[in-house]
């Protein structure tokens, strides 16, 4: 069976179609790395597989049921992650809070739930930060304890939204590592949005690129390549690899560079456009 | 005579256990969630539902529930749209004051009534209220024990609570209205203008003091319960105002909570 299949989706916000009769399937058990630019639609896609976005056309299934909001098997670790940012709780009560939370009741846990909280902890390498408060952690540590709510209630599809952004390179590659670890460890379905490929070329299965209304999926060999993108583009899109590292290039730009310019500074900061920066 | 012997302070003592305690709990939910000038906001509006009851001859504590419960729940209602209107809100707020004192001026006994519901006025407390306010604080306490978990979900990571099939605005309108009920009690011992030093004071210490929900619950409401309490005696031995001392024990407490701890070594 297959974990999500969008058969002839459009998905609109606010009247402004963002993806366009879209069709695609995607296997259990497969890493999918979700890319495009600013705006193509990757958080509406998750949003969409989550329930949260009705498609205005077209059938989102998941897991074999249609999408609909509250489905237990779908894990998602949202974008927005300021939740949080200044408590004093720790991380453990930030992921406890999770447990059931959709019921009605006290908060209060059950032993056999506690348990729960501290396997998946363990699981994800974060059983010593989650003594800490929630305001001591670093970034990498936040989004440990972040991936760790996913993970509550035994998801089978993981929907992964920009867990590298603002990490440097170092906590970049630490995030893959973990997401493909759980992965292997629990058979999961993992999608995985980012705005560059590269860190993540080791783990995917599949590259599913979004832009201009429209979707590519496929391996990656398949669908980064001058052709397809530049049909997702819009405009003329050159590939160039060097050293098993790809550039998507408009011109003399580094187009998944650009879109993302505002998170990282100016491009004098980078040298000149195109070369892959360090987030100092 | 012993303190307790007099009638009103044993009033003023029952009134202030019950608000003390409501209030910290709701208050800790209300400092979670980065919502206490909404608090703020919906205590200023209880002035105007206040002084409006007066004006037409009804219980003053009567249209201070209507209104602040109201309120809460359209602010709740208005969701997100609310969410960073600051202005708007504050508007609203010196509009409330506004109204309340266009009503007290149609009103006689003009300034021990603002007087009263301005800064609070424990000790003068009757047997009546104390049972309005115990009725009050069991309906907070009690709406927000079936809604405390869902309410914490979407407070600590509302995108995730959403797509679990939480409803955030219907929790956050529930809540806001409970925050309503809780302010119509607080202003009863510390008036409209200070019931952050019993909603806001002592579960802010508690967050800052605490890494656990249910220790932090406990530690708010005995904070907020302690304060009352000695605010209340203090009030009794030196004759200043009750309201006076809470919010000083409320401020002192955080402060001292507050100064810079020694940071851990990781």
């Amino acid at each position: 069976m297959n974990a999500i299949e969008f058969n002839d989706v459009t998905l609109s916000l606010a009247g402004h179609e963002v993806l366009a009769n879209v069709s695609l399937q995607i296997e259990t058990g497969e890493f999918i790395g979700v890319l495009g630019p600013n705006g193509s639609g990757k958080t509406t896609l998750m949003r969409a597989i989550l329930g949260l976005v009705p498609a205005s056309r077209g059938e989102v299934r998941v897991i074999g049921r249609r999408a609909a909001r509250g489905n237990p098997l779908v894990g998602y670790m949202p974008q927005v992650r300021s939740a949080g940012g200044q408590l004093r709780l720790s991380g453990w009560e930030f992921v406890a809070g999770v447990v059931n939370g959709h019921r009605l009741g006290l908060p209060f846990l059950s032993k056999a739930a506690r348990a729960e909280v501290d396997r998946i902890l363990e699981l994800v390498n974060a059983s010593e930060l989650a003594r800490r408060p929630l305001a001591e952690t670093s970034g990498g540590e936040r989004q440990r304890l972040l991936l760790a709510q996913a993970l509550i209630g035994r998801p089978q599809l993981l929907l992964l939204d920009e867990p590298l952004a603002n990490l440097d390179p170092h906590f970049q590659g630490e995030v893959i590592a973990l997401a493909t670890s759980v992965q292997a460890e629990l058979g999961l379905t993992i999608l995985f949005s980012a705005h560059e490929l590269n860190p993540l070329l080791g783990a995917v299965d599949r590259v599913l690129y979004l832009g201009n209304g429209q979707a590519a999926l496929g391996a990656v060999g398949e669908v980064i390549t001058g052709p397809v993108l530049s049909r997702l583009y819009g405009a003329e899109i050159e590939v160039v690899r060097v050293k098993g590292r790809i550039f998507v290039m408009a011109g003399s730009h580094d187009v998944e560079h650009d879109t993302h310019r505002h998170d990282h500074g100016t491009p004098e900061m980078r040298g000149f456009a195109g070369l892959p920066h360090d987030h100092a | 005579m012993t303190m307790l012997e007099y009638d009103f302070m044993q009033n003023a003592f029952a009134a202030a256990t019950i608000v003390a305690t409501v209030s910290g709990i709701v208050g800790y939910f209300l400092v979670l969630r980065g919502q206490t000038f909404a608090g703020h906001a919906l205590a200023h509006v209880g002035f105007t539902g206040a002084t409006g009851a007066v004006l037409i001859g009804v219980a003053p504590l009567c249209g201070l529930v209507i209104l602040t419960v109201a309120a809460g729940i359209g602010m709740g209602a208005m969701g997100e749209r609310l969410a960073h209107r600051d202005v708007a809100i504050g508007i609203v707020l010196a509009l409330s004051l506004g109204l309340g004192l266009l009503f007290l001026h149609f009103f006689t006994a003009y300034a021990t009534q603002a007087t009263a519901l301005l800064f609070g006025n424990v000790l003068a407390v009757d047997v009546g209220t104390v049972w309005t306010l115990l009725g009050l604080g069991i309906g907070s306490v009690g709406v927000l024990a079936v809604i405390s978990r869902p309410l914490l979900f979407s407070s600590l990571q509302p995108e995730l609570a959403e797509a679990k099939g939480v409803s955030l605005r219907l929790y956050s309108l529930l809540f806001l209205a409970v925050v309503g009920l809780t302010v119509a009690g607080c202003v009863q011992i510390v008036g409209v203008l200070l019931v952050f030093s019993l909603m806001v004071g002592p579960a802010a210490t508690a967050l800052r003091m605490t890494t656990a929900v249910g220790t932090g619950l406990l530690l708010s409401a005995a904070l907020a319960l302690l304060e009352a309490w000695a605010g209340i005696t203090l009030a009794f031995y030196t004759d200043w105002p009750a309201s006076f001392w809470i919010t000083a024990l409320s401020a002192g407490v955080y402060f001292l909570a507050a100064l810079p701890r020694p940071r851990r070594t990781r």
